[in-house]
């Protein structure tokens, strides 16, 4: 070697620095730069929100960051035109589209029926994510006003409501610092000190500490070029187990017994958050189809989520509850036949996407041209 | 190898390198060689067969050692030591079945003692039969011996023959053979053992083998930097390295640690980054336009190129906190103006070996032969070469398509370049046309080396047609 080096001088210097880049990145906001996307630059965004457990094969990934998920989505760089009404759907799995291509979501099916009012055209977004949980819905519902919608559908179920289904999810989890300010701003009295909330320490500021998050960054961009090149971003198994039909003689709902829910245990205050959230912005609940069973047992439990007691009394509750706070209500559970949902008493199949597109169409036109 | 089996392989190395400077620098290097092969033999689902894949490796190299040594150096008292320490190295993990070990050592629990000193006891026959002779072994022998290595290589790398192996052992060792798959059978390395074998079975028959003694030749053969990503070393300029100490132990530590660090990020940043977006047989079918089908073909052609490299520094790395300086196998192969040098630069140890054991042999032959004409006999040649360069990776129609891809590049710019030579020979070219042609050499030899990569990885022939239509347009 030309220049003699000090191995040891050398080895200490490289851990000098590391150290000092390491806890320079504490300094850096937590969310910083995870906007920054090749989505909607380079390639065209998502149609939904990125997600997937297998994303080697379905080219998405399920991540906690919701600026760079939101960055990936096509809403982000779809400026609003004059002659455009918007209709933003928050929702679940069902509505993010479970087992179905984006144009088969109930999304991707409203946009097909190219629904129009007053000359202005309207379009569809779908900011569905997997996972039940209202407190997740709220912060993706926080996130969407920034895209000017002219209207919120919030598709809901009753496995949404329960307390213990709140902070559970890995989007609320892993996202204290929002769920802290949502709680704050609409008072919802949430759990802050739970387990399930993962408070960052000092250490998970850093830049090894924040490896797992900028790793993840780095693979939705990547995974977007596939998505780009193939349009795939969800595996679609020719075979799947479908939904359960038949149940054993269980009438417990989250460890309930009947006769009676407890209301002080469904998150309702959620939804009112959410319209204070939506503000002036129309918001409409709806109560989204459930698979009604004919199998064993279908006479205690309409499917694996819901015994008959629970559900009827979440539906009146809801409707009672509607008509109190004047919220815009609609109650779609058995729209679809039994036959038209596919791996989850929630999911639905592209025919039964289509007839409750059809139902959330005459919903939206009448909205619209109030 | 993982990241974790690299880091833990570092910190052996390390180490090691300073105390093989002081003491016992084969015999140690040849214990934990040996060591490292069974621990990164990768669990097999046929019984005890990941146990007894790294053991044949070391009997087979030890019996082709008996077989090229001459007599002299097969007596020698220290190769009758690294016997010995061989035999109980082996015999050591062979008994951590009984004891609390919870298989640290090996991928599975070890075989019954009786089993594994069976196996030894013939190779320890084979060998003291092989070492008796008077004088060096027979060409007959010799040819043997190489034979035995390329049937293995073959029943290794053919699905049909490897579903095969894989029953018969099922069968033997009373498991269920309708079970039986053709990659049940991964014996780890032994590509490249195979290669380095037959490299010192050829040179002992032509009389270019040194004389190494038995630890020097398992050390060379099994050498764990290089034991299972190559690159493909000769003998004599590894035992160069093994005898002699070339640089000081922090300059090796540093060159080494520099090397390790850029595989790393090779491997473990860049490739597997490409690997999300690299064509392989089910994004090949997903492309729905010709920019997308080309986008995931130039990632392959980089991730392959990165993926491969980067294993080879860190094998470099690593040797050379051994104090043992590795051959270069890529010299930035993609910047090469013809395909030509592209081969000089490309799996460069690999290409050594079939010019100097297979092409160079066979030019010859065809030479002596006088039935084909000198453009026929290049064609010939360069297509057989390259067939059985795709044949090593695996004996399947899609990599012989890949050779015989780059067996037709090779020859036709083998015959342009002689046309273009008496064409320009009198013509002066400026430095910006030169620059120019150069850079359009460049552009065609990636883009039909890229090309080529569709035969690779797609193993179906048809679907690499179907797709290279699509990268054209034509689907």
């Amino acid at each position: 070697m030309s220049q003699k080096i000090n191995l040891w001088r050398l080895l200490l210097k490289t851990f000098i620095l590391f150290a000092i880049f390491n806890f320079a990145f504490t300094l850096l906001p937590f969310d910083s730069g995870s906007s920054i996307s090749i989505y909607n630059n380079l390639i065209f965004g998502r149609e939904r929100l990125p997600f997937g457990e297998s994303p080697t094969q379905s080219y998405n990934l399920s991540l906690f960051d919701l600026d760079a998920m939101f960055a990936s989505h096509i809403v982000t760089d779809t400026p609003k035109s004059e002659n455009e009404y918007r209709v933003i759907v928050i929702g679940d799995s069902s509505v993010w589209g479970t087992l179905l291509r984006p144009e088969e979501t109930l999304s991707g099916q409203l946009n097909r029926l190219n629904l129009s009012v007053r000359d202005k055209k309207i379009s569809v977004y779908n900011l569905g994510y997997p996972t039940i949980s209202l407190t997740k819905d709220l912060l993706v519902l926080e996130k969407a006003m920034q895209y000017e919608p002219d209207l919120l559908i919030w598709m809901l179920t009753l496995e949404s409501f329960p307390a213990d289904k709140q902070l559970t999810t890995p989007l609320v989890a892993h996202n204290i610092e929002r769920v802290q300010k949502l709680d704050t701003a609409y008072d919802l009295h949430l759990d802050l000190n739970s387990d399930a909330l993962l408070q960052p320490s000092f250490w998970d500021t850093t830049l090894i500490g924040r490896r797992r998050s900028l790793a993840d960054w780095a693979r939705l961009q990547l995974y977007g070029v596939m998505w780009g090149i193939t349009g795939v971003d969800q595996l679609y198994p020719e075979n799947y187990e479908s939904a359960k039909t038949d149940f054993e003689k269980d009438e417990l709902f989250h460890g309930w017994s009947p006769p009676e829910l407890f209301l002080d245990q469904l998150a309702f205050d959620m939804v009112k958050a959410g319209f204070r959230i939506t503000g002036e912005v129309p918001l409409i609940l709806v109560n989204e189809p459930i698979l009604i069973s004919d199998g064993k047992n279908s006479d205690i439990r309409y499917n694996y989520f819901y015994p008959r007691w629970a559900y009827d009394q979440y539906r009146s509750i809801f409707s009672e509850m509607s008509l109190e706070n004047d919220w815009a209500y609609h109650d779609y559970w058995d729209i679809v036949p039994a036959g038209e949902f596919t791996n989850s008493a929630i999911h639905l199949s592209s025919a039964g996407e289509a007839i409750l597109a059809k139902a959330i169409s005459e919903m939206i036109l009448i909205e619209a041209t109030r | 190898m993982t990241i974790t089996q690299i880091a833990i392989l570092a910190f052996v190395a390390i180490p090691l390198g300073w105390l093989t400077r002081k003491w016992q620098r084969v015999n140690l290097l040849l214990i934990i060689s040996i060591l490292i092969i069974f621990w990164l033999q990768p669990a097999l689902p046929l019984r005890y067969l990941d146990f007894f894949l790294p053991t044949l490796s070391i009997g087979l190299t030890v019996l082709t050692w008996a077989l090229t040594a001459s007599p002299e150096v097969r007596h020698q008292k220290e190769s009758k030591t690294s016997a010995v320490i061989t035999l109980c190295v082996i015999f050591f993990l062979a008994t951590t079945r009984y004891l609390n070990f919870d298989n640290f050592l090996t991928p599975t629990r070890p075989p019954p003692i009786g089993q594994v000193l069976f196996l030894l006891a013939i190779f320890v026959v084979g060998t003291f039969l092989l070492a008796r002779q008077k004088s060096s072994s027979s060409n007959t022998l010799l040819w043997a011996g190489f034979t035995v290595l390329v049937i293995l290589f073959i029943i290794l790398k053919t699905p049909a023959l490897a579903l095969i192996a894989s029953r018969g052992w099922r069968l033997f060792i009373g498991q269920n053979a309708s079970l039986a798959s053709s990659s049940d059978i991964y014996w780890l390395g032994y590509s490249y053992l195979a290669f380095r074998l037959i490299h010192t079975i050829r040179d002992r028959q032509s009389g270019r083998l040194p004389d190494v003694a038995l630890g020097e030749y398992l050390t060379y053969v099994i050498f764990f930097p290089s034991f299972s990503v190559g690159p493909i070393d000769r003998v004599e300029r590894f035992i160069k390295g093994l005898r002699q100490l070339e640089s000081a132990y922090s300059d090796d530590i540093l060159v080494g640690g520099q090397r390790l660090v850029v595989g790393l990020f090779k491997k473990f940043v860049i490739a597997d980054s490409l690997a999300m977006i690299a064509l392989n047989p089910l994004s090949a079918t997903q492309a729905q336009s010709p920019l997308g089908a080309w986008v995931l073909l130039y990632a392959y052609a980089f991730q392959i190129f990165f993926d491969f490299s980067g294993y080879t520094d860190i094998a470099i790395g690593l040797a050379q906190f051994l104090g043992i300086s590795l051959p270069e196998n890529f010299k930035q192969p993609y910047r090469k103006s013809n395909l030509t040098l592209f081969w000089n630069s490309w799996h460069i140890t690999l290409t050594q070996w079939f010019r100097a054991y297979f092409f160079n042999p066979f030019v010859r032959a065809l030479r002596k032969s006088r039935k084909l004409s000198a453009g026929m006999m290049i064609l010939v040649s360069q297509l057989v070469t390259m067939s059985l360069i795709g044949l090593w990776h695996g004996v399947m129609w899609s990599f012989v398509l890949w050779g015989l891809w780059h067996g037709i590049g090779l020859f036709v710019q083998n015959r342009w370049s002689g046309w273009a030579k008496t064409r320009l020979a009198g013509a002066s070219l400026s430095t910006r046309t030169r620059r120019i042609l150069s850079l359009l050499g460049i552009a065609l030899t990636f883009n039909y080396v890229a090309l080529g990569w569709v035969w690779f990885v797609l193993p179906n022939p048809s679907q690499g047609w179907q797709f290279i239509l699509l990268l054209f347009g034509g689907a």
